[in-house]
């Protein structure tokens, strides 16, 4: 498509659909980030004011972290994020490895059922994990918070298919040289990995900083919530009342994701693209 | 160890088989998995099944079979009927609609160079922004009072719409949120397809004669973009059936079942009335429909593979 240029006619025209379409998808953006400025008058107002009049920033984005911890629900996200990945890589790596090198009875079953798991939804699994959490005394933790995704087969496939193109030499080199097969896994896959795992990093970190369902269901305490969990608590809590400092909490859980992926929007869409093989 | 694969399975005289000490390495490494596997994935779905056969409730003391009753109960109940109707209007909606924004974003955001990134950027972020966060963002601009695309409606001269609470409005709306947040997501497919087209189909095209447009359009993009499309068409249904955040913070499945979907009738009946049996059965169904997707993009997919 790249080779054919466009006349003068059709390139304002693909500028004006497109701009048109952008400007409907970024309109809530725009918006919230504006209310987020605004006086409570003022957004009530029958008029039609895009630029704040008066501006009530401070008022309001003090407002989102006092009113509840807004803080406290930030760093658990990166707890339960960070500590997702983490387990993620210590659990499915070796077995990646295992899958893609090394020659063992079952090993075509346990791929089979690694294909087999992929096809499986988050949602079918929620309520035996839930009941097993329940009696297990274990609602309401960090726990129940990571434990049902340390285990990602969509993360072995991956890095499993990742690992079928790294040459049987280096790991053979290695052998030679009297590494373990444990040591051979992060000494010499991980790192040739990083590329893939920045990318299954980035999948895992987007989408359990944004998952609601899990948390919604195993966490009572407000002490435990997510971003996600702390922005609906507090329109539960104010609804109808305070609507600057309601978007400014909005604001406030989607940042870290929209800075960091302005700042690296090819990683990011490499990343998120990748569920198209998991959905 | 394309040599292990050519020696016999029990070892050379007296050397210990290597296949022996790759399988104690290979339960070292793959173990833990397997049981994290058998744990939250394979058990609990086994139990799922299970489950919708029973009359379990979180908290209580016994357990019994009861055959298919949750079934029986859950087909003849007003609001799974809804429920189901609803989300697979939805899916009927959602996906046509986000495909084809998708599709059309693709082909002219790589018909120039002119803000490529920028309106790449741009149309991807609600994908990956927290969609809590954002629907209650477009529940405020939705407000039937003050909300501005209201105000928008009124001053254009039309009379104001209340988008939530409207029975016979309100899931086109929530319809018109999934395809704002997905039609990003499909948009990208669509560009890696379109950029693995090779160059000289163009140049084939334009040597018998097919300058316009819409002619390299017809006869060399849409059959090379073919099978990403049907993948992206069951991804995106897919999703769209999982379709949930949206309804438990605006709607609650409300105003009278108007926006009961299948995982929110899952959440309620099991996380909040703790029907566990019966909405396991509610689950089942829902697995149903997202299995023969999956099975379908499993088909797609090796398809592609042979094309490629």
């Amino acid at each position: 498509m790249t080779g054919n240029r466009l006349g003068p006619f059709a390139r304002i025209l693909r500028h004006v659909v497109l701009m048109t379409l952008a400007v409907v998808i970024v309109a809530p953006f725009v918006w919230m980030v504006l209310c987020s400025f605004k006086t409570q008058s003022e957004i009530l107002s029958a008029e039609i004011r895009i630029i704040p009049h008066t501006w009530a920033a401070v008022e309001n984005y003090t407002a989102a972290l006092t009113r509840v911890p807004m803080l406290r629900f930030l760093l658990n996200g990166v707890i339960v994020t960070l500590v997702i990945f983490l387990l993620q890589v210590l659990v499915n790596l070796p077995a990646a490895y295992a899958l893609a090198k090394l020659r063992f009875r079952g090993r075509s079953a346990f791929l089979g059922l690694v294909l087999l798991c992929l096809l499986i939804p988050v949602h079918a699994t929620a309520i035996p994990t839930y009941i097993m959490f329940y009696k297990a005394g274990l609602l309401n933790t960090y726990a129940s918070l990571i434990l049902p995704f340390t285990i990602s087969v969509f993360g072995i496939f991956l890095m499993r298919q990742f690992f079928m193109t790294v040459p049987d030499d280096l790991i053979d080199a290695a052998r030679v040289d009297g590494m373990s097969e444990i040591g051979i896994v992060w000494r010499v896959m991980l790192p040739t990995a990083v590329p893939a795992l920045v990318a299954f990093g980035i999948f895992s970190v987007v989408a359990h900083w944004n998952d609601y369902f899990w948390p919604l269901i195993v966490v009572a305490d407000q002490a435990l919530y997510t971003p996600p969990l702390g922005v609906a608590f507090f329109r539960l809590n104010d609804q109808g009342t305070s609507y600057g400092p309601l978007m400014a909490a909005a604001t406030i859980s989607i940042a870290p994701l929209v800075i960091a992926f302005l700042l690296a929007q090819r990683r990011f869409i490499e990343g998120i693209t990748l569920t198209g093989m998991k959905a | 160890m394309s040599r292990d694969a050519s020696q016999p399975v029990t070892g050379v005289a007296g050397v210990p088989s290597r296949r022996h000490g790759h399988r104690a390495v290979a339960a070292v490494l793959a173990g833990p998995a397997l049981v994290l596997i058998v744990l939250f994935l394979i058990g609990p779905l086994a139990c799922v099944a299970l489950l919708s056969l029973t009359d379990y409730q979180l908290g209580a003391a016994t357990l019994n079979y009861v055959g298919g009753k949750n079934y029986a109960e859950m087909f003849s109940d007003r609001v799974f009927q809804k429920s189901l109707t609803n989300t697979l209007l939805y899916v009927a909606i959602t996906v046509p609609g986000s495909v084809l924004l998708g599709l059309g974003a693709a082909l002219l955001i790589e018909a120039d160079r002119g803000l490529r990134t920028f309106y790449r950027a741009i149309y991807f972020l609600p994908v990956m922004a927290t969609l809590i966060a954002m629907s209650i963002v477009w529940e405020f601009m939705l407000h039937p009072q003050f909300g501005i695309v209201n105000q928008l409606v009124k001053a254009l001269g039309l009379s104001r719409i209340d988008w939530l609470q409207n029975q016979s409005v309100v899931l086109f709306t929530l319809c018109g949120i999934g395809i704002w947040q997905s039609l990003g997501f499909n948009m990208v497919l669509f560009m890696a397809g379109l950029t693995s087209i090779p160059k000289d189909l163009y140049e084939a095209a334009a040597v018998d004669g097919a300058n316009s447009a819409i002619d390299r359009f017809r006869l060399v993009t849409w059959p090379m973009l073919g099978p990403v499309t049907l993948f992206v068409v069951v991804i995106t249904a897919i999703r769209s059936f999982q379709v949930f955040d949206t309804v438990q913070v605006l709607t609650k499945g409300g105003p009278n079942k108007a926006s009961e979907v299948l995982l929110y009738t899952m959440y309620s009946e099991g996380f909040e009335f703790f029907r566990s049996g019966y909405a396991s059965a509610v689950t089942v169904v829902f697995l149903v429909f997202v299995l023969a997707l999956s099975a379908l993009k499993v088909f797609v997919l090796d398809k592609r593979v042979h094309y490629a």
